[in-house]
């Protein structure tokens, strides 16, 4: 055994579910949701927290899983994009924004984008396109040209707007409630 | 009447699941697997001296450590040379494992597998290899130079030249009135889609070697990997998985890492996974773009192309698996929508110890274009005519198609132009963008004390080259339809526009259609996605097998209704008699009633039996039928599809900081006919964001040692959505004669004009003559300190309006 081996309990709250897992210490929040929890749908494209594939949040926050330990977010509230799907099975609106105004195309920087945004309309229900375009600005996208990224961005806040504002928050209290 | 799918921007049927965190990537298909790690050189050229890997023996997790001397059979010979040409004289690959020799930074050296990638990459830490460092060679001058060989066998450095050549050019060239020379560079880049390559492979019980792989062409890696391995071809079956986007580097097959992962999990009986990390995608798989052109040009005085004379040194790294499709992609493209009375181009394919050459989205056409828009700005700067006038006396005209250069295209046909119509997306582009009123605008700016320009880049796209693709349609007895073809995807929509063009041809809901892409289980015969060539060749593929099952359907259906097939027509999944509502039969009762053994499964098998009409002189299979509801089907051109298109820019460069902003992007675009509008747009958008950063952004800076200073995203700046501009397209549909849907190909067209466009902007804003990309606001504005010196010649239309 290696000393990097060293291994720790880890409990979280993950998509609104209480998970426990002992994993080495030196485990990324990307590889702990991944490959311990099977939450496939965080993506790391990167590993140096430039890309934002792997955003998460983090107490409704978002954050690069790529770059937290999974040890250190013990005791908190993380909300993966498995997490934004309500729990009838029901696309959130920001997915079924992304869905409508074509917002992907190979989407693996997708789950990034979506909890960003979730995350951003959850602060900023009415925001203008600067302001789109600022909150989106730390993510990368290979094949959008982002025009329809931004559109995307827009049509979720209009139908988060049509929802009750309730159900708009559930976006970033992590339960998916 | 069913609703027409083809041509109707409906939404994605991928969607839903990518969205919502359920598409399957390669990465994710590897929990639980054991992981391997690769020891790559850390020079760019080198002996390998001795590799002591007792250390990493003992970490505890590790199954096996693999170096050269540890490969057998075919794995332990160099890879395949998968394109051989003529003009490709001293072909080079590597060994999947360096034999003695490392030729980049990056090359694999040894290979780590243990029961998870930590602890591979622990045990790759501690392997120790001594190396002789030798001399590297870093780009087009050194390689030209010929002072140091990448390989000691390679006189010159060259892998490769070849010519092509219509008329006597450099004849044209001395005779004519005006003779202009140019010499235009274009810098490194990459495809760097987000997911990087991987590879997962496994032995099942029975046998069969099951292998997942981030390509852009399963049929080939399983081809390659049968012959590697020395397997039957039906014990390996290789499956492309949701794909996070290729943009060309997935098309290299087979890499190092893919024979090496399916050879190890056979040796240790395991499952083995090898995702690649970021830095790795850096220096170990595929770069493109960087090359130099000289290019000499006569014309008369209207600015006709008299002679056109073109030299290109194409910097192809340290090996050419992928032969010299670039270059000659470069050398034939270039011409564009122009017809030079002579065309002559010579290219030099030439070694460089840096990461491989092979194609990036554009393939080469990007450089062309430059070389040629470029070309075409001069001439019209030294004549003193609008950039739009001389290309439109330059253009081909619609009445000219089929236009046969007299040259032979990358598929190796003659390359002829099959349709199109450049003066009309000249038009419109001048319209959409505002051509000639920009003059006024920029007075108006100036006015401010702002500098902005316009800048304008045609170009013409082989698409849909062969030589074939195929399809499987099946309508099963529950009505569901299933669609497999050998092609893959990596994110352009296939699931959706195959199922438009299916569920047009059979008369069925566009829900029944389920598409299966890059499965060799599925379907075996297929050649790749590239070059723009899914919606072409696939497209018309499932379109024919759609229609053998139509025709099928409905001479099963005729018997059962007791009428003549001719009379009848399928909407909805049901046939039935034209004008006649009550003559009816479901497709899914066809379904059962085109397999005569029929058990009853289900009520579907129930109707059908009162249908079932059985002629005792008959066997129940005729000679040339087949049981059950379905069809496969190739679709093979004769040559490639030519679609067109023109971009234009106006930007605004800083006075004082050089900074470049885009105020607009307009592009004209002419694939033919359009199966679904919404992913072409998006196609474009995506390649226009390609071709900024390849323009303003986007370089691999080498140092003169070999080494690659931004293998990040940190240091190599990709686009973010404050850098790209909207795109504002407008379309015109010429359709393709060569093909049954009449389309051409859309993939590449965003990104290939990018750096013509751009450089006839800035060069328009700043007054000087720009001939190198990608370009940054510092070095725009090193560029303004030489012209103030007289070291970078004015514009004469700047000169004579100063």
């Amino acid at each position: 055994m290696t000393e990097y081996e060293q291994r720790s309990e880890v409990s979280l709250i993950v998509n609104g579910a209480a998970r426990r897992a002992t994993v080495p210490v030196r485990r990324l929040l990307s590889d702990f949701l991944r490959h311990d929890l099977g939450l496939t749908g965080t993506h790391v494209g990167c590993e140096h927290g430039v890309c934002g594939c792997c955003t998460v949040l983090l107490d409704g926050a978002p954050v690069r899983s790529c770059l937290l330990l999974a040890v250190t977010v013990a005791g908190h509230e993380v909300t993966t994009v498995e997490g934004l799907t309500r729990p009838d099975g029901s696309m959130h609106p920001v997915q079924q924004a992304f869905v409508e105004c074509h917002g992907l195309q190979c989407g693996f920087c997708t789950p990034g984008f979506l909890t960003t945004t979730a995350a951003f309309l959850a602060q900023r229900p009415d925001p203008d396109e600067k302001e789109i375009v600022e909150a989106i600005s730390g993510n990368l996208c290979r094949c959008t040209g982002y025009q329809n990224i931004v559109a995307s961005v827009r049509r979720a806040a209009e139908l988060l707007a049509e929802q009750d504002p309730v159900a708009a928050g559930a976006a970033v209290d992590g339960s998916g409630r | 009447m069913t609703t027409r799918q083809f041509g109707s921007p409906i939404p994605r049927k991928e969607d839903p699941r990518l969205v919502t965190g359920n598409g399957r990537y390669l990465d994710d298909l590897t929990t639980g697997a054991p992981a391997a790690a690769f020891v790559r050189s850390p020079h760019a050229h080198a002996k390998v001296i001795d590799i002591d890997v007792s250390d990493a023996l003992v970490v505890d997790g590790v199954l096996a450590i693999y170096t050269y001397e540890d490969l057998d059979g075919r794995v332990a010979e160099p890879l395949p040379l998968l394109i051989p040409h003529p003009g490709l004289t001293h072909p080079k690959t590597p060994y999947p494992l360096a034999n003695g020799l490392v030729h980049h930074v990056g090359e694999a050296v040894a290979m780590v597998v243990a029961t998870d990638r930590y602890l591979a990459e622990d045990a790759a830490e501690l392997i120790r290899v001594e190396y002789e460092p030798l001399p590297a060679v870093v780009g087009v001058a050194a390689a030209k130079r010929a002072d140091r060989l990448v390989h000691a066998d390679v006189p010159g450095n060259v892998a490769g030249r070849y010519v092509q050549e219509r008329g006597d050019a450099r004849e044209e060239v001395i005779a004519a009135p005006h003779t202009l020379l140019l010499s235009l560079s274009v810098e490194r880049s990459a495809s760097m889609p987000l997911e990087g390559r991987g590879v997962f492979a496994r032995e099942e019980p029975d046998g069969t070697l099951r292998v997942y792989s981030s390509t852009q062409t399963s049929t080939s890696v399983r081809a390659a990997l049968a012959a590697k391995l020395d397997l039957p071809l039906d014990r390996v079956e290789v499956i492309a998985p949701d794909v996070g986007g290729g943009f060309g580097v997935k098309i290299v097959h087979p890499w190092p890492e893919e024979v090496l992962v399916a050879w190890a999990a056979r040796k240790l009986r395991r499952p083995v996974a090898w995702t690649e990390d970021r830095r790795e995608h850096f220096v170990s798989s595929a770069h493109e773009r960087e090359q130099e052109h000289l290019v000499n040009v006569g014309f008369d005085d209207e600015g006709r192309i008299l002679g056109l004379d073109v030299q290109v040194w194409h910097d192809n790294g340290a090996y050419t698996p992928y032969g010299l499709i670039v270059p000659i992609i470069t050398t034939t493209q270039l011409l564009g929508p122009y017809k030079p009375k002579a065309y002559r181009a010579e290219f030099w394919s030439l070694y460089t110890t840096t990461v491989i050459v092979t194609p990036y989205r554009g393939a080469g056409r990007p450089q062309g274009a430059f070389a040629m828009e470029r070309t075409m700005d001069a001439i019209a700067d030294y004549l003193g005519l609008d950039r739009t006038e001389v290309r439109a006396r330059n253009f081909i005209q619609p009445d000219e198609m089929p236009y046969e250069h007299g040259l032979t295209f990358q598929d190796g046909r003659p390359l002829t132009y099959d349709s199109g119509d450049y003066p009309a997306l000249l038009d419109k582009l001048k319209k959409l963008i505002g051509w000639d009123e920009f003059e006024t605008f920029r007075a108006q700016a100036q006015a401010q004390g702002r500098k902005v320009g316009i800048g304008i880049g045609c170009y013409v796209e082989g698409t849909g080259v062969g030589p074939y693709e195929g399809a499987h349609v099946l309508v099963e007895p529950s009505g569901r339809v299933r669609v497999a073809t050998g092609l893959t995807s990596q994110g352009q929509g296939h699931q959706t526009v195959f199922a438009q063009i299916v569920a047009d041809e059979l008369g069925v809901d566009l829900d029944s259609v389920e598409v299966v892409t890059g499965d060799t289980r599925r379907f075996r015969y297929a050649v790749g996605t590239f070059a723009s060539r899914a919606a072409v060749m696939s497209g018309n593929a499932v379109a024919l097998a759609a229609r053998a099952v139509r025709d099928k359907a409905l001479r099963i259906a005729g018997e059962a209704l007791e009428a003549d097939p001719a009379d009848l027509e399928i909407e909805a999944g049901v046939v039935r008699v034209k004008g006649d509502p009550q003559a009816s039969i479901a497709l899914s009762t066809v379904a059962v009633l085109a397999n005569p053994l029929r058990y009853a499964f289900d009520e579907a098998a129930q109707l059908a039996t009162q249908f079932a009409k059985g002629d005792i002189s008959k066997p129940p299979i005729g000679d040339d039928d087949e049981p059950g509801l379905e069809a496969t089907d190739y679709y093979s051109p004769l040559r490639s599809t030519f679609a067109a298109g023109m971009h234009a820019a106006i930007v605004e460069t800083d006075p004082h900081t050089a900074d470049i902003r885009v105020l607009r992007y307009c592009v004209v675009h002419d694939c033919g006919n359009v199966v679904n509008p919404r992913i072409l747009a998006g196609q474009i958008h995506g390649g226009v964001a390609q071709g900024v950063g390849g323009a303003l952004y986007e370089r691999m800076a080498y140092d003169e040692n070999g080494q690659l200073l931004n293998a990040s995203f940190m240091d190599f700046l990709m686009p973010y959505v404050t850098e790209v501009p909207r795109v504002e397209i407008d379309h015109m549909e010429t359709p393709s004669p060569l093909n049954p849907l009449g389309i051409k190909g859309a993939g590449e067209a965003g990104v290939i004009p990018g750096m013509a466009v751009f450089a006839s902007a800035i060069e328009d804003a700043e007054g000087f003559v720009l001939s190198r990309m990608p370009i940054t606001p510092s070095e725009l504005y090193h560029l303004r300190m030489r012209h103030a010196k007289g070291k970078v010649p004015s514009l004469r239309r700047k000169e004579e309006n100063a």
